[in-house]
């Protein structure tokens, strides 16, 4: 028995917060969220130098060739420093459809550019303010080419490639789409959360490359959401305990009447809270990390798990974060907004959590938990 | 990451089950757990259990050999628990004078007593209560007042302890109580061990709201203690008891009784306005909700387990358990009772409903017992997150002189 990550792993995570700290992610992502950037090209620059983006893509293709639980220590810090950079789009969701999905010949084109930064991909799926399902996708597919428009695509302002979801008279697909070709417009949306943009990207009749089949798509998806849910969980419990220790840092110094206000009980008691929510969120990381890592037959469950509390607990971290701070967590100088920006962008990009309840129940009934 | 036991786990796993296949049969998962004990065939049925246990090692596994145990480690003994819960064997009897006495003795007694004590507390031969509460004490258990006055070599306690779970079956009990008022609180309490039977002593019932009575006020009159059976210095009662606390935050652990799998299972079958239950947006998020708390449980235990597995010391996340499995129950109870709309109100014999209206009538003591939400919590935010303690009335004088509110 070991739930634990490997002594590799943890220094590993140890290095990549250095890192994160010591170029100051927290500001540049104020920076970023203040600015018209849509990400920080400079630290995306030093984390595709430092190998990141290419830590699941296998050595012949120029990638690190490690697995998921390198990707989840990584993901976990990007989260608790609130990286201004499209990591989550570019490789939870691109890289990893191009790894599962892509013919060699597509993985020989994309992936090492993947590695090298060349290429940053992102998904897009949503096309009017629903949720996406199988039956509200109408951006069509025939002939080799797409047509149609995506709206809330994450970092689309800053990828060279998009995973773009698609339907045919066949069925859905997921279409590889390199996004300098002709007939492709992409607009900046505004969003709650400008240190990672979001875009609009509307395809007059472009050239794409099918992934899968034409059939399946739908199917391929979700086997990618429910991957990638674990690596948005940890960043999600990145951010919490961030949130958390921001919480009990100020309710230590900050004094009212006469007393410090962690000493309090209504602050003592929403802190643990806070603390339960985490703990219970990063057990279920745990274990969906070891399902991931191991293609467990229980992903779909143990993913959807892990997404649910570490969304509950980042939302709860981030909110009562700020109420801990008082007045000044409500102000644009203190970072608690932040936090709280981050928590529903990563509660949102891959769907909410009353989705993700329900996938989660839904998994449920299939493997019968009795 | 690995989910799977190193060799000698494996080993040690399969000699657990062997045994336990050979002298018990699995529970039925389908069906609610019901644990009464109300009646004596089932206080027959726990002790012979324990017996059984005992004549084959597996009763206190982690103590010496020389009181009843194997020596195993304490992953070992995670092992045979795990194992154990899969089977439909009695609990709900020894755990106190096991898992809270026990240690106490071990590390407080004279040798001669724990070669005397320890061994039939191992085989159920007899059992242990732990008189700390009352009625003036509970979250605040060092605010206690019962008394013991020295008289040569022996101790006279007069006063009156409260919630003691079994006390009404027990034979010994651990013991705190104050013999000096004058004294800081902390500093004026001493610890011992007491035969129940000993004159002075009266156990009277406490009716609980589940209609049950697990737990007993008891009157001390004149009781005469032996100073042979103190433990620890004069004084140092709350050094004792704390080690005492530790333990039983280890046993309370999880409230059981209905459970996620149990709502999922009664919301498919369920009708509800001519639906099942189970299509029911609410319903579905809650099942979720309780699904994501019982894994998240489940998996802090086996990041702890891991902790022990490398001969680590686990960290603080057990601390939670009771806090979140507490609140499930009385959720989860509510949920079914309210599936019946009406008819909820209803006794039936139904097993699920039983399950159900068990859990919402016993949850309010879970939340309770062995350290209130509250107080968990303030554990978790002071010892935990390092938050300051509350500036306290009770620092730097005596006892007596404490505001107390009811004299």
């Amino acid at each position: 028995m070991n739930l634990d990550f490997s002594d590799d792993q943890k220094f590993l995570q140890e290095e990549a917060r250095k890192f994160l700290e010591k170029e100051e992610a927290l500001n540049r992502n104020r920076a970023v969220l203040e600015t018209d950037d849509k990400f920080d090209e400079d630290l995306w620059k030093k984390i595709v130098d430092l190998g990141w983006t290419g830590i699941r893509i296998p050595e012949e293709y120029d990638g690190l060739g490690l697995g998921h639980l390198e990707l989840c220590v990584i993901a976990e810090e990007l989260g608790r420093f609130l990286a201004p950079v499209p990591f989550s789009s570019s490789v939870y969701l691109f890289t990893e459809a191009i790894i599962n999905y892509g013919t060699d010949e597509i993985k020989e084109d994309i992936l090492p550019k993947l590695v090298s930064g060349e290429i940053v991909g992102t998904l897009a799926v949503t096309e009017d303010l629903h949720a996406p399902t199988k039956n509200n996708i109408n951006l069509s597919y025939a002939n080799g080419k797409i047509d149609g428009r995506k709206i809330a695509v994450p970092d689309a302002g800053v990828a060279t490639h998009a995973v773009v979801v698609a339907k045919s008279n066949k069925g859905i697909s997921l279409q590889l789409v390199d996004l300098s070709a002709t007939g492709i417009t992409t607009e900046h949306q505004e969003n709650i959360d400008e240190s990672r943009g979001h875009f609009s990207i509307t395809f007059n009749d472009v050239e794409t490359k099918l992934l899968g089949d034409e059939v399946s798509g739908w199917e391929l998806y979700e086997s990618l959401i429910n991957q990638a849910a674990v690596l948005f969980s940890y960043e999600q419990i990145g951010g919490s305990q961030a949130s958390l220790d921001m919480a009990i840092n100020y309710a230590k110094e900050r004094y009212a009447f006469g007393r410090p206000i962690g000493s309090y009980q209504a602050i003592k008691h929403k802190l643990a809270d806070m603390y339960i929510a985490l703990t219970l969120a990063k057990s279920n990381c745990y274990y969906a990390a070891w399902a991931l890592s191991t293609d467990a037959a229980d992903l779909p469950s143990a993913s959807a798990t892990a997404r649910v509390s570490a969304t509950k607990a980042y939302q709860l971290c981030s909110k009562e974060n700020i109420q801990t701070h008082g007045g000044n967590g409500f102000t644009w100088e203190y970072d608690c907004h932040m936090f709280y920006r981050r928590s529903k962008l990563l509660s949102l990009n891959i769907g909410s959590l009353s989705n993700w309840r329900e996938k989660l129940v839904t998994s449920l009934e299939q493997s019968n938990i009795n | 990451m690995d989910f799977n036991d190193t060799p000698e786990e494996a080993k040690f796993r399969k000699k657990c089950r062997e045994w336990l296949e050979k002298n018990a049969t699995y529970k039925d998962e389908s069906t609610p757990q019901n644990d009464d004990f109300a009646n004596a065939n089932k206080m027959k049925a726990a002790k012979a259990w324990q017996k059984k246990k005992y004549d084959a090692g597996w009763a206190m596994l982690h103590w010496p050999k020389e009181y009843g145990g194997i020596g195993a480690s304490s992953m070992e003994r995670i092992i045979w628990a795990n194992e154990e819960a899969k089977f439909d064997v009695p609990k709900g009897i020894f755990e106190i004078g096991l898992g809270m006495c026990g240690p106490v003795m071990m590390e407080y007694a004279t040798e001669e007593q724990k070669e005397r004590y320890l061994p039939p507390m191992a085989e159920g031969k007899e059992i242990w209560c732990q008189l700390f509460s009352e009625p003036s004490a509970g979250s605040d258990v060092a605010g206690l007042r019962s008394k013991a006055v020295q008289d040569g070599d022996k101790w006279i306690i007069n006063g009156q302890k409260v919630w003691t779970s079994g006390a009404h079956f027990s034979d010994f009990g651990i013991l705190v109580v104050r013999h000096d008022p004058n004294l800081e609180k902390h500093k004026g309490m001493t610890f011992f061990f007491v035969d129940m039977k000993s004159p002075g002593i009266e156990v009277k019932p406490i009716k609980q709201i589940t209609g049950g009575s697990s737990f007993n006020e008891v009157y001390f009159t004149d009781v005469e203690i032996p100073d042979s059976q103190r433990l620890g210095e004069i004084g140092d009662g709350w050094k004792v008891a704390i080690t005492t606390l530790m333990n039983e935050r280890l046993a309370v652990g999880d409230a059981g009784g209905a459970d996620v799998e149990d709502a999922f299972r009664w919301a498919k079958t369920q009708d509800n306005l001519g639906e099942p239950l189970l299509t029911n947006k609410a319903a579905r998020e809650s099942i979720a909700d309780w699904y994501c708390e019982k894994s998240g449980l489940k998996n802090t235990k086996l990041r702890t387990m891991s902790a022990l597995s490398r001969g680590d010391t686990p960290g603080p996340e057990a601390s939670i358990t009771k806090i979140v499995s507490a609140g499930k129950l009385q959720d989860i109870g509510n949920f079914g009772i309210d599936s019946l709309d009406m008819a909820g109100m209803l006794k039936t014999d139904n097993q699920d409903i039983k399950g159900f209206q068990n859990a919402w009538l016993g949850a309010p003591g879970m939340r309770i017992a062995g350290g209130t939400d509250e107080i968990l919590r303030n554990i978790i935010a002071e010892r935990v997150l390092g938050l300051p303690q509350d500036p306290r009335a009770d620092k730097g004088v005596a006892f007596k002189d404490i505001p107390s509110g009811n004299s």
